[in-house]
């Protein structure tokens, strides 16, 4: 008897078994642009390029959808990266002055990249090299120390600068040291050959066999960076001035003492250095010169650069963040007698950049992955799933449209793999940013690949819009810019950025709002248009009195009519009044009506009549702050600086500890920090316990909305009905008139307010979802009548699921008692942040699938529980609770994914589902020799294999 | 109004016989037992036929078991007059006089007859020296606070429920995070915890003097808070305010409930109980508690939904009537003044409006202020 008594609800192993079948946690993919990338490097004979951060991860990448990434132990910044050309090997040199040796493994039939070997260096390291077999570390104090690889064993021949002052002639060395070794270049010929150049200048042409001076090259300008010229009879040395230099090595003259030809290109003013430069032989005839920097100081020392230069031909690329470092693709065969690049990609700080160099003009060409998804921070973000095809290729050829593409294919991208199928029903991201802009990516696979791009900045008079003028200017201008790449972090008007959207996939329909109030609909058209804006203004206030809004003004709309490409085209635009953000809105296109929220009520509109249906004030009375808008809640001073004081006083505490070192001040300095320490807890944080109360600040915020067929008034009789939740757990249920199709003209649409419910606990209203008779969430407009769901049961009883921040709660319609609860705070400590009903499909059976409703909470942690029972199933741990915006970005879809920002510019994707999960399984077969000679190495790439998962 | 004045007892079935006992004098009379009027009229005409008409009298009955009860409103007026076969013995105190004590059904037990019964009342001044202070009966308190689980927690915990449900008084305190020590196999061990830091003059959890600052908080509503952060833990007690259940470890441990130590009672394991005064609960029997300390926690479950607060829902469409009679103050309206095309419908929604705008939050408040109570007790849905 005991015994079932004790018996718990999980461990019934046939649930559980179930439950196996249908959730797993797995973080599949990262979507985006690495963050804070640090490094570069690309292997010819694999085509696959890697990318090292500053947070110590490598990724690396091949043809579109083949990923691999890697992370050292320690969290130091990537310094530098090179590839063991063909062995699909990596050599990775950290902050933390520690070298360490990847190889790309095959497991579960997939490739993974596996740390096989680290040293740790024993001086500072400048520079490395490799040939396939040996690492050259150039280091500060000048030494040149060489390294056996695979194994990572140190030779003893290093080359200290000693040996090379003995050949150097007297006046050169003026009692001084060369200097860090700045830069080591192998001969492209012979192997045993290596260029060394020391900070002072002077370039060494040092032979490894014979351990001898073959060529010196007394250069007397600080040097940046070297390369050779393809055949080995010439080198470019680019120094500090902002100049390069090209001199030749010929075996009769041991000792060069001036270069073939000096150059400062962006001369005669003091220039920036040139950080580094690459010479490539073209067969058509004069080389192309290619280097970062070298602008000249004063007017234009703090732009980010790369300068194109061929004959006359000169293009200096203006980038909007800082070059980290670039590569030409170009023939490595060494038959060939030039370099012949194709293409130069080019890593910044926040994009990466190709250029076609074929083509005239150099244009540049779309990458296909690394797409900067914050090239304007991110604002909210929306997966759909199960696009039609019909709207997917409309999407597409819209984008399209807005940038052809000429010779889409790159080199470096021309993989023997299979391209990714589009599924009938693909899934898309939308994202929307602070500018104004909605861009919308295919998220189907590995990478995500933008399809179209929508503003909605044109139909508003800004500030920003002389631009045209400026782009005239530039004619005349020296030296010749040209703005590449699309990361633009200023926005012109904050007011423009995009806070909720809502589409309708089957109706080609678009609801976005912004920070101003803003509420604009769009319908996708094939065709270019030139037509007026109807505006609508819906006073939220209801005349409330006693309120004024200090925040900012409505955004203005552009007066007469606009041109609209194909695409997304905006036909109504609603604008709250007062325009504080819109905070929620929902679109129903079948009855043609939108509903919107901001903090201070909601309204109701039917953009098929351009009318407003309802507007109604959610504002407490005692409530002032919400009224003065998004500047007033600061802190106040004496607060604000109390608490930056005890910051600093407890992060000098921890910055002693770390310098702590065994003497007897640092003993009193100890004794001291913890006597700090105590101080600081004499006054500790504390937490007030003190129920919500009705009139706490922002109570009125809306925080949801929805719209249902559902039976409100009474059980026999359903019909449309909205939904609204507040901040301060109220909720408000409409009955809707919605004329039939026919009489949408003639007759409008009525609300009645039908019930208004108070949660007692008052948390936040979260989401609010109603269930049919067998408990499943109604179908979104448009999906019954076009035989794309089964229709919801309307015989049985109806409940609605309202979901506060600190409880589930499941109320049987129409008399809204109470049926089901959970109350997640009450039990575990933690808020709701995100919620969203997805169906799972069991992995065992397609058959079997159970709607869930999935949760994530202000800890990081997503919960899954049954609906409507509201039954725990899993929990699971996903972000850190400190990456508060990585919570706020969560998303989650209607199969049991989701999306987080991890950075500003990248989305992680996770799986809960068992069987829908979308990951790289990718494959790059590598040969590698046991013979270990540079020029005998054996390698293809089989497969790249990439498979998706993905089952609705 | 049926009142026979000094008529002699006729036994027909339809009336009662009524003896009524002022001090030494008896009064006899009948009442119709088909229609016994109110008990206001029954009093007035007690002090009438024993002509005291300006004295404050505590009415009492002999009922067939022999306990006496009161007779002091209509219900268990009306109760007295059914019950009677067919004799109704009355007696009749001075109010400032009255022995309450004599009330109750233990009289049954210490007084087996009606004739004792009536020597303790007419003999009052023997076994009492003064007049006690007249209190309520327990109906008429809310309980604020309670010590819960004596028998089952370690003298050095206690378990204090507080009843924030409708009360105006803020909870009143504050939490922070501190260490406290516990003893472990390793030796004695710093661990991180909960701590009250803080009390609200005035507040709810001061004025039950039950805890106190410093107290370390060990578990909210039967969930331990060891490994939770401060944010968790505050956040669990908000949500738990309604009904708020904290087990601390008071850092005055004097104070601690003294059990009877009969059976050397360590924590839990004694079978012995002993609820402190205020310990309302006492579930189910100490032996099962005792076995199955886990299970403890599924004790307030079932009490915490009755006591569960309900959420507020109103029925927009049927109210419009009454708030239109109350909400003679809203004056808030509906209509947008830009949406002149809505004007056929602004009866329709006025009355809706009405509703609305006195209806939001404020008003909800106002509703819960007057008729809060018996809606958070019993959860009817209420239709205004």
């Amino acid at each position: 008897m005991m015994k079932f008594r004790f018996r718990r609800q999980g461990n019934d192993p046939h649930r559980e078994k179930i439950k196996q079948d249908l959730f797993a946690f797995n973080k599949t993919v990262e979507h985006g642009f690495p963050n804070q990338p640090s490094a570069l490097a690309y292997d010819p004979k694999l085509q696959l390029m890697a990318i090292g951060t500053k947070s110590g991860a490598i990724k690396i990448y091949g043809a579109p959808g083949v990923e691999m990434t890697g992370l050292h132990k320690d969290t130091a910044a990537v310094t530098q990266i090179h590839f063991l050309y063909g062995q699909g090997r990596i050599l990775s040199l950290l902050d933390d002055n520690t070298i360490h040796l990847w190889e790309i493994v095959q497991r579960e039939n997939r490739s993974h990249l596996v740390e096989v070997h680290s040293f740790n260096l024993p001086g500072r390291p400048g520079i490395e090299s490799t040939s396939c077999d040996l690492l050259a570390l150039g280091t500060e104090g000048g030494g040149v120390h060489f390294l056996e690889l695979p194994t990572l064993t140190l030779l003893n021949k290093s080359l200290f600068q000693d040996e090379i002052m003995q050949s150097i002639p007297e006046e050169y060395k003026c009692g001084k040291s060369l200097g860090p070794v700045e830069s080591l270049q192998q001969h492209p010929q012979d192997s045993d050959k290596i260029l060394i150049g020391y900070s002072r200048g002077l370039v060494v042409l040092w032979d490894l066999n014979s351990r001898h001076v073959d060529n010196l090259f007394l250069g007397k300008q600080q040097l940046e960076s070297l390369v050779w010229e393809r055949s080995g009879n010439s080198f470019v040395s680019s120094h500090s001035d902002g100049g390069y230099m090209l001199w030749a090595v010929s075996s009769s003259n041991p000792c060069t003492h001036d270069p073939i030809s000096s150059t400062i290109p962006y001369g005669p003013f003091p220039c920036k250095a040139v950080n580094k430069i690459l010479w490539r032989t073209t067969e058509s005839g004069s080389p192309l010169v290619l280097f970062s920097g070298g602008m000249p100081r004063a007017s234009y020392g703090d732009r980010h650069c790369l300068t194109i230069l061929q004959d006359s031909s000169h293009v200096t690329l203006d980038f909007t963040s800082r070059v980290i470092d670039f590569f030409t693709i170009h023939c490595t065969d060494k038959d060939k007698e030039f370099d012949d690049p194709s293409a130069l990609v080019v890593l910044l700080e926040e994009e990466l950049v190709v250029i076609d160099l074929q083509m005239a003009g150099w244009p540049t060409v779309p990458a296909p992955y690394l797409a900067p998804l914050h090239s304007s921070a991110i604002t909210c973000s929306c997966h759909i799933s199960n696009v039609p095809p019909r709207l997917w290729e409309r999407v597409i050829s819209a984008g399209q449209q807005q940038c052809p593409l000429q010779n889409y294919e790159v080199a470096e991208l021309k993989d023997p793999t299979q391209k990714l199928k589009t599924s009938a029903f693909s899934p898309q991201v939308l994202c929307c940013h602070e500018d104004g802009t909605v861009r919308f990516w295919d998220a189907s696979g590995v990478s995500l690949k933008p399809l179209y791009k929508l503003s909605t900045a044109n139909i508003f008079q800004t500030d920003g819009d002389h631009n045209d003028s400026l782009t005239q200017a530039g004619e005349e201008e020296w030296p010749p810019f040209r703005k590449v790449g699309c990361f633009d972090p200023y926005s012109d008007d904050p007011r423009l950025a995009i806070q909720k959207i809502s589409v309708c996939k089957y109706s080609g329909k678009l609801v976005v709002a912004g920070t101003a109030g803003q509420v604009i609909v769009l319908v996708l058209s094939d065709e270019k248009s030139d037509h007026m804006i109807d505006v609508a203004t819906v006073d939220l206030l209801q005349d409330r009195e006693g309120f004024t809004w200090k925040g900012h003004d409505r955004l203005p709309p552009k007066s007469g009519s606009v041109v609209f490409a194909p695409g997304f085209q905006p036909v109504v635009l609603v604008q709250c009044m007062p325009p504080a953000a819109v905070t929620a809105v929902t679109l129903h296109a079948e009855w043609n009506l939108i509903a919107f929220g901001t903090s201070h009520g909601f309204g109701l509109f039917d953009y098929h009549r351009r009318s407003p249906v309802l507007a109604r004030c959610t504002l407490h009375p005692n409530d002032s702050l919400a009224m003065e808008g998004p500047l007033s809640r600061v802190k106040s001073l004496k607060k604000s600086l109390r608490q930056s004081f005890r910051r600093i006083r407890k992060s000098r505490v921890s910055g002693k500890k770390r310098v702590v070192v065994n003497s007897p001040t640092s003993k009193v300095q100890e004794a001291n920090a913890q006597l700090a320490e105590h101080d600081a807890e004499v006054t500790p944080v504390q937490r007030r316990i003190e129920p919500r109360s009705a009139d706490d600040s922002l109570s009125g915020v809306v925080r949801c909305l929805c719209f249902a067929d559902t039976f409100l008034r009474d059980g026999t009789h359903h019909g449309p009905t909205m939904w609204a939740g507040t901040n301060s757990g109220s909720v408000y249920a409409y009955a809707l008139d919605v004329p039939s199709q026919e009489k949408f003209s003639e007759q409008s649409v009525e609300a009645l307010l039908g019930k208004e419910i108070q949660l007692m606990h008052r948390a936040p209203v979260v989401s609010i979802a109603v269930l049919d008779g067998r408990g499943n969430p109604l179908p979104e407009p448009y999906e019954v009548s076009r035989d794309l769901a089964k229709a919801p049961d309307m015989q049985g009883s109806h409940s609605v699921l309202i979901v506060s921040e600190e409880q589930f709660k499941v109320f049987m319609l129409p008399k809204v008692s109470a049926k089901t609860k959970f109350k997640l705070t009450a039990h575990e400590g933690c808020r709701v942040r995100k919620v969203a009903l997805s169906n799972f499909t069991s992995v065992s059976s397609e058959e079997y699938s159970e709607n869930a409703l999935v949760c994530l909470t202000n800890l990081g942690d997503i919960h899954v529980f049954s609906v409507p029972a509201l039954r725990p199933q899993v929990r699971y741990d996903c972000i850190r609770k400190e990456d508060i915006s990585g919570i706020a970005s969560c998303v989650f879809t209607k199969t049991g994914q989701g999306f987080y920002l991890i950075s500003p510019s990248e989305y992680e994707r996770f799986s809960l589902s068992a069987r829908v999960i979308t990951e790289p399984l990718c494959r790059v077969d590598v040969e590698r020799p046991h013979d270990l000679s540079a020029h005998r190495i054996y390698t293809k790439i089989n497969r790249l294999l990439k498979k998706i998962k993905w089952e609705n | 109004m049926n009142k026979n004045h000094r008529v002699p007892s006729n036994r027909t079935l339809n009336a009662v016989e009524v003896k009524s006992k002022f001090g030494a004098e008896f009064r006899r009379f009948s009442l119709e037992r088909s229609k016994p009027g109110r008990f206001d009229e029954f009093y007035g005409l007690l002090q009438h036929v024993h002509r005291i008409p300006n004295v404050d009298l505590l009415v009492g009955y002999a009922d067939v078991h022999g306990d006496l009860l009161p007779i002091n409103n209509d219900d268990n007026y009306h109760k007295a007059i059914s019950m009677a076969a067919p004799l109704l013995r009355l007696f009749l105190q001075r109010k400032e006089e009255a022995d309450y004590s004599a009330f109750g059904t233990d009289t049954v037990t210490r007084k087996k007859t009606p004739a004792a019964l009536a020597a303790v009342l007419l003999r009052p001044d023997a076994n009492k020296k003064k007049p006690p202070i007249i209190i309520s009966l327990p109906k008429d308190f809310r309980p604020v606070s309670s010590i819960i689980d004596v028998d089952i927690l370690p003298e050095t915990h206690r378990r204090v429920r507080l009843y924030k449900h409708g009360q105006e008084k803020p909870l009143g305190f504050y939490i922070r995070d501190g260490s406290s020590v516990r003893v472990t196999p390793q030796g004695l061990e710093k661990v991180p915890g909960i701590f009250i830091s803080r009390m609200v003059p005035g507040g709810l959890a001061e004025s039950t003097g039950l805890l106190a600052v410093n107290d370390e908080v060990l578990e909210v509503n039967g969930i331990e808070v060891s490994g939770k952060s401060l944010d968790q833990v505050t956040d669990m007690m908000i949500a738990n305010s309604h009904n708020l259940i904290i087990t601390v470890k008071p850092a005055n441990q004097r104070n601690n409930v003294v059990r009877n130590s009969g059976g050397g009672a360590t924590s839990g394991s004694s079978g012995r109980s002993s609820d402190s005064s205020t310990s309302f609960y006492g579930y189910s029997t100490p032996g099962l508690m005792a076995m199955t300390p886990s299970h403890i926690i599924q004790n307030y479950e079932p009490d915490e939904e009755s006591e569960e607060e309900e959420d507020l829902v109103i029925e927009a469409d049927r109210g419009a009537k009454l708030v239109l009679q109350a909400g003679a103050r809203a004056t808030a309206s509906t209509s947008m003044p830009a949406l002149p095309r809505y004007e056929p419908h602004l009866d329709l929604r006025t009355s809706n409006g009405t509703m609305a705008s006195s209806a939001s939050a404020g008003s909800l408040n106002a509703h819960r202020g007057l008729e809060g109570r018996s809606l958070e007790e019993d959860g009817t849905v209420i239709t205004l």
